[in-house]
């Protein structure tokens, strides 16, 4: 590992991969090298499920500034949920 | 090195299991010349995105220049699919721990030093974060005969960045070497950059351990990967010379 900067979140939720829906037990956030991105490091997001084995894998690589709309975007969209009472906690 | 066209070649190339640190068995690809011997060996480390077809591909490069090639899967107890999903996990772990890898690289050692047709000379090859254990491993287990360092990052440590499984930083272990170092960089890498490749000179050079490090131009991190953009064609053609070079100088002989 080149940065080492990593850190791992629980989850509930369910995420898609080749084989189809599977649930989702963690996130893992790093900032490192990309296995597919065209960077040098990345913003990587892992949502898996550990006790399903490393293929329980739901992979996103995204270059800084998209890691930052997207931070923007989903805190965007709970916070409008939120307004409109919708929002389900 | 060059073959007659009307030359015998031959390689033998499988995954097997080796017992690693505490013995545990862990995989590991071979690859090796076909033939009596002797022949000089390279344990092969592979880099952070794991035991992937890169790290097979050169391992077997190595034995088609006439090493005994070893490449164990550092990430063997973290379980088993494509190596990307594996890397990405062993990732979120924090990395392997640093005194497992020394382990794991120990066993491979006594493994291809007890094989009848090695020379009993072995070096020692990694890129990326496969070069900071390269590093450590040639620095903790005694009897590498050359350690390449391609690239490797964190081998100088701010103490900010230490970890339980990164507790010391590898130049901190700059004193116990026994080896002489070939170091491959590239300008525009950020981690390690000049400055980091910089200070790990001035250690070597402190503990008086022959080395000899390369700083290519326009080239940045993991420039020998033919599948990454950072690939650059001329500063790898040159960097593989210098590999042939340090080995033929240090482990063939």
């Amino acid at each position: 590992m080149c940065t080492m900067i990593a850190t791992q979140i629980t989850v509930a939720g369910t995420g898609k991969a080749g084989n189809g829906w599977f649930e989702l037990r963690e996130a893992n956030v790093s900032y490192d090298h990309p296995f597919e991105a065209p960077f040098d490091h990345a913003l990587n997001i892992d949502f898996v499920n550990e006790s399903l084995g490393p293929g329980a894998r739901v992979a996103v690589e995204l270059d800084v500034a998209s890691a930052r709309r997207l931070v923007a975007c989903i805190n965007a969209v709970l916070a409008q949920a939120d307004q409109r009472g919708v929002l389900g906690e | 090195m060059q073959y007659a066209t009307n030359q015998y070649e031959g390689m033998l190339a499988e995954t097997t299991l080796i017992p690693g640190h505490h013995g545990d068995l862990i995989g590991a690809y071979v690859a090796r010349p076909m033939g009596p011997g002797p022949f000089p060996a390279i344990v092969v480390i592979h880099h952070m995105p794991g035991w992937d077809e890169w790290y097979r591909e050169v391992t077997r490069k190595f034995a088609h220049h006439g090493y005994i090639a070893i490449s164990p899967n550092l990430y063997h107890r973290a379980g088993h699919g494509i190596p990307e999903d594996v890397a990405a996990m062993v990732r979120a772990q924090g990395g392997v721990p640093d005194d497992q890898v020394v382990g794991d690289v120990a066993g491979m050692l006594r493994f291809v030093r007890a094989l009848p047709q090695c020379t009993g000379k072995v070096a020692v090859f990694g890129t990326c974060s496969g070069a900071r254990h390269a590093f450590l491993a040639a620095a903790r287990v005694p009897g590498f005969a050359a350690l390449i360092n391609c690239w490797g990052g964190r081998v100088t440590m701010e103490p900010s960045e230490l970890t339980v499984n990164q507790p010391v930083a590898p130049v901190d272990y700059a004193k116990d070497l026994q080896c002489p170092v070939l170091g491959i960089f590239g300008e525009l890498d950020s981690s390690p950059t000049p400055a980091q490749v910089a200070l790990l000179e001035q250690a070597l050079k402190k503990q008086g351990i022959a080395h000899e490090f390369h700083m290519y131009a326009d080239a940045g991190h993991g420039f020998f990967y033919y599948d990454r953009p950072a690939y650059r064609q001329s500063q790898t053609m040159d960097g593989w010379k210098k590999i042939w070079a340090f080995l033929a100088q240090h482990v063939t002989g």
